[in-house]
C-alpha cells in the first residue's frame, strides 16, 4: 500500500514534472550527443521549450490533480464572477507571462545560432562538426583562412 | 530635489542606452560614421552618471528605483549597492576605452559594411551588461544576461572565418548555460512565489532545508559557471577569444565575464546568504578547490599555447579562479571579498590592455604566434612596453594592480587558516611569470634569425592609429595607478561599503 501512495504522491501527482523532465533530457542529450548543428540547435529548442512547459504547467495552483485531473479547479487568469462564486481558483498568471518573454529569447537565439549555421554552411559546405574540424585544418595549411 | 534625480539615473542609463542603440541603426543610414560617436558620446555620459551614482551610493547609500512605481514584490526593483555602482563605473569604462581603440581596429578586421550594425550590437551588448548591473530582479536579470550573450554571439561571428565554429559553440553552451540560471530561478519561485532579490533573501531562510532550494542554488552556479568560464566549463571560451575581433576579445575578457561573475556574487549574498552556503549545502571550501584546480590548469595550459591571443584566453580562466577563490574564501575571512572586487578592476583593465596589445601587434606586424615576435620591442616600443606592464601586473610584480589582488588573497587565505591555497597563489604566480616572459623575451630579448622575413614584414606593416595606442598605454598606466591606490587608504571607503552594502557584518 505504501508504494501505490509513493506512486500517487511522487508520480501521477507530479506528472507534469516527470513529462518535462524526461523532453529536457531528450533535448539536452541531443545538444551533447549529435554531431550535426542543425540538429544540436534542434535538441537546444527542445530543451528550452520543454522547459517552459514545465514553467506554465507551475501557474496551476489548483486542488489536488489527482482527484480533479486539472479539470474542474481551474479557470483563465481572469476575474470572473460566476466562476468566483463557484469556488474556482483561478491560475497563476505569473509564469505563463515570465515564459512568453522567455519564448521570444529562444526565438533570438534560435535566429542567431542559424544566421551562423548559415554562415558556416556558406563557408564550409558541410555542417558536421568532425568534417568542419578537418577543413580547417585543410585551409589553414593552404592559408586560407 | 537632486538626490531624487540622481535616484533616476540606473534606470535612464539602461532605457536610453538601448534607444540609442536601435537611433544608431536609423543615423548608420545617414552617415556610416556617425553611430561611433553616438556611442562613444553617450557611453562617455553614461560615465558620468556612474560617477554621480558611486558618489550618491558611498554618500547616502543604496538606490532602489521602482519601475512604474510598483512596489517590489510585485513589479521590477533596480537596486544599486556599493558593489552595482563599482561594477557599473568598470563597465562603462572599459566600454568606452574599447570603443576608442575600435576606431582603428575594426577597420582593419571587419568588412566595412557591417560597421554600422557593429557598433549597434556593441551598444546592445553595453545595455545588457549595464542591466546586469544594475537590476534587483532575478528574472529581470535573465532577459539583460541574453541581451548581452546574444549581441555577444552576433560580434564574436562578424568576424567570420575561424570565428563561426567557435561562435557557434558558444551559443550552445552560453544558451544552455541561461537555461540551466532560469531553471533554479523558476525552482526558486516555485517554492517561495516571488523573484525580487531582497524579498527572496528575505523567504529564503524558511525553506533552506528544502532540496528544491539547493536543487536550484546548483542549477544557478552551474549555468552562470558556463558563461564566466570557470574551469571545467570553459571548454568554448579559448576558441572565441583567440578568433573574435580584438576589440570584442578584449571587451569580453574585461567586463563581459566580470559581469556575469557578478551574477555569481549577487546570488552569493544578495539571493542566498553565507549561512546557506556553509551550513546547509557546505559548498565554500569545495569553490576554493575549484578555483586552485582553475587557476592551475588554466596557467599549465597557458603555457602550452603559442598563438598570443589564444594563450591569454586561458591565462583569463586561471585569473577567473583568483576572483572565484576569493568568493570561495570569503564565508571565512572579509579579505576574500575585497581580494574578488579588486581582482574584478585588475584584471580588467590587464587582461583588457593585454588583448588590445594582442589586436595591435596582429593588426601592424600580421603576427599572432608568439616565437614571431622576435625583435618586436624595436618595432612597437608603446605596445610592447604596455604590453609589459600589464604581463608584470598579471603575475602580481608588486607597485602593480596585480600584486595588490594577489595580496589580498593571501592575507585572506592566511586569515581563514587555508594555508593550501596561498601555496597554490604562489606557485601561480611562478607559472604565470613562466608564459608571460616568455612573450617578453621575445619582444626584447631574442636574437634574429629569419633577418629577411622580418624586414619584409616591417615594411608592410602601418603605424597604428593614436585612437588604438592610446587606450593601451591608458590601461597600462592604470595598471600602476591602480597598484598604488590599492595599497593607500583611498578605496577603504568603497570597500568597507561593499562589505556592509553585502552584509558581510564586518568592517576593515
Amino acid at each position: 500500500m505504501v508504494e501505490v501512495e509513493w506512486i500517487v504522491q511522487h508520480v501521477l501527482e507530479k506528472y507534469n514534472y516527470w513529462m518535462s523532465m524526461f523532453i529536457i533530457i531528450i533535448g539536452l542529450s541531443a545538444c551533447i550527443i549529435k554531431e550535426n548543428f542543425l540538429k544540436k540547435l534542434i535538441g537546444l529548442s527542445i530543451f528550452q521549450t520543454a522547459f517552459f512547459l514545465w514553467v506554465v504547467s507551475l501557474g496551476d495552483v489548483g486542488r489536488n490533480i489527482m482527484f480533479t485531473w486539472g479539470l474542474k479547479t481551474q479557470t483563465p487568469p481572469i476575474l470572473w464572477k460566476e466562476a468566483q462564486e463557484m469556488g474556482y481558483i483561478y491560475a497563476n498568471p505569473l509564469p505563463h507571462v515570465l515564459m512568453l518573454t522567455g519564448i521570444v529569447v529562444s526565438a533570438a537565439t534560435t535566429a542567431v545560432a542559424l544566421a551562423i549555421v548559415i554562415r558556416i554552411y556558406q563557408l564550409y559546405g558541410t555542417i558536421e562538426e568532425s568534417e568542419i574540424i578537418e577543413k580547417e585544418k585543410e585551409f589553414e595549411s593552404r592559408g586560407v583562412i | 530635489m537632486a538626490l531624487q534625480v540622481i535616484e533616476h539615473f540606473p534606470v535612464f542609463i539602461v532605457g536610453l542606452s538601448m534607444f540609442l542603440a536601435y537611433t544608431m541603426l536609423l543615423a548608420g543610414y545617414l552617415n556610416r560614421r556617425l553611430p561611433f560617436f553616438m556611442a562613444l558620446a553617450w557611453n562617455s555620459f553614461c560615465l558620468i552618471l556612474s560617477l554621480f551614482i558611486l558618489e550618491h551610493v558611498l554618500t547616502v547609500g543604496p538606490i532602489r528605483y521602482w519601475q512604474g512605481g510598483w512596489r517590489p514584490p510585485w513589479g521590477i526593483e533596480y537596486v544599486v549597492d556599493a558593489m552595482n555602482a563599482y561594477l557599473l563605473v568598470i563597465v562603462i569604462s572599459l566600454i568606452i576605452l574599447g570603443l576608442i581603440y575600435s576606431r582603428g581596429n575594426v577597420r582593419h578586421e571587419i568588412e566595412e559594411k557591417k560597421h554600422v550594425t557593429f557598433y549597434v550590437l556593441v551598444q546592445l551588448m553595453a545595455c545588457g551588461l549595464y542591466g546586469i548591473t544594475v537590476t534587483g530582479d532575478l528574472f529581470n536579470m535573465f532577459i539583460w544576461l541574453e541581451i548581452a550573450s546574444l549581441t555577444a554571439y552576433a560580434l564574436i561571428a562578424v568576424a567570420g572565418g575561424r570565428a563561426l565554429r567557435p561562435a557557434y559553440n558558444y551559443v550552445i553552451m552560453g544558451s544552455i548555460g541561461a537555461c540551466f540560471y532560469i531553471f533554479g530561478v523558476c525552482w526558486l519561485y516555485s517554492v517561495t512565489g516571488t523573484l525580487n532579490f531582497a524579498d527572496m533573501r528575505l523567504l529564503l531562510p524558511l525553506v533552506y532545508d528544502n532540496k528544491a532550494v539547493q536543487m536550484a542554488f546548483a542549477m544557478i552556479v552551474v549555468g552562470i559557471m558556463v558563461k564566466a568560464y570557470i574551469f571545467p566549463l570553459h571548454l568554448w571560451q579559448p576558441d572565441v577569444y583567440t578568433y573574435a575581433p580584438s576589440t570584442i576579445s578584449s571587451m569580453m575578457a574585461s567586463v563581459h565575464v566580470k559581469v556575469m561573475f557578478y551574477i555569481l556574487l549577487r546570488m552569493f549574498y544578495s539571493v542566498f546568504t553565507l549561512e546557506f552556503i556553509r551550513h546547509y549545502i557546505g559548498l565554500d571550501l569545495l569553490i576554493c578547490w575549484v578555483a586552485a584546480i582553475a587557476i592551475l590548469a588554466g596557467s599549465i595550459w597557458a603555457i602550452k599555447q603559442r598563438n598570443l591571443k589564444r594563450m591569454l584566453a586561458y591565462s583569463s580562466v586561471s585569473q577567473m579562479g583568483y576572483i572565484l577563490l576569493g568568493l570561495g574564501l570569503s564565508p571565512l575571512s572579509p579579505w576574500g571579498l575585497v581580494g574578488a572586487a579588486a581582482h574584478i578592476l585588475n584584471h580588467a583593465i590587464g587582461k583588457g590592455c593585454l588583448f588590445m596589445c594582442a589586436g595591435a601587434i596582429g593588426q601592424q606586424e600580421g603576427l599572432r604566434d608568439i616565437r614571431d615576435f622576435v625583435g618586436l620591442g624595436k618595432k612597437m616600443p608603446h605596445v610592447c612596453a604596455a604590453f609589459t606592464i600589464a604581463a608584470l601586473s598579471m603575475i602580481g610584480v608588486p607597485l602593480t594592480a596585480g600584486f595588490a589582488s594577489k595580496l589580498f588573497l593571501i592575507v585572506a587565505s592566511l586569515d581563514a587558516a587555508q594555508y593550501s591555497f596561498v601555496a597554490v597563489l604562489l606557485l601561480s604566480s611562478l607559472l604565470n611569470l613562466v608564459y608571460f616572459w616568455r612573450v617578453i623575451d621575445q619582444m626584447y630579448f631574442a636574437k634574429h634569425e629569419g633577418t629577411e622575413n622580418a624586414t619584409e614584414v616591417n615594411e608592410k606593416g602601418k603605424s597604428l592609429p593614436l585612437s588604438m595606442v592610446a587606450p593601451i598605454l591608458i590601461l597600462a598606466s592604470l595598471c600602476i595607478i591602480m597598484g598604488i591606490i590599492w595599497l593607500t587608504d583611498i578605496p577603504l571607503p568603497l570597500i568597507n561599503h561593499i562589505l556592509s552594502n553585502l552584509r558581510m557584518g564586518v568592517t576593515i
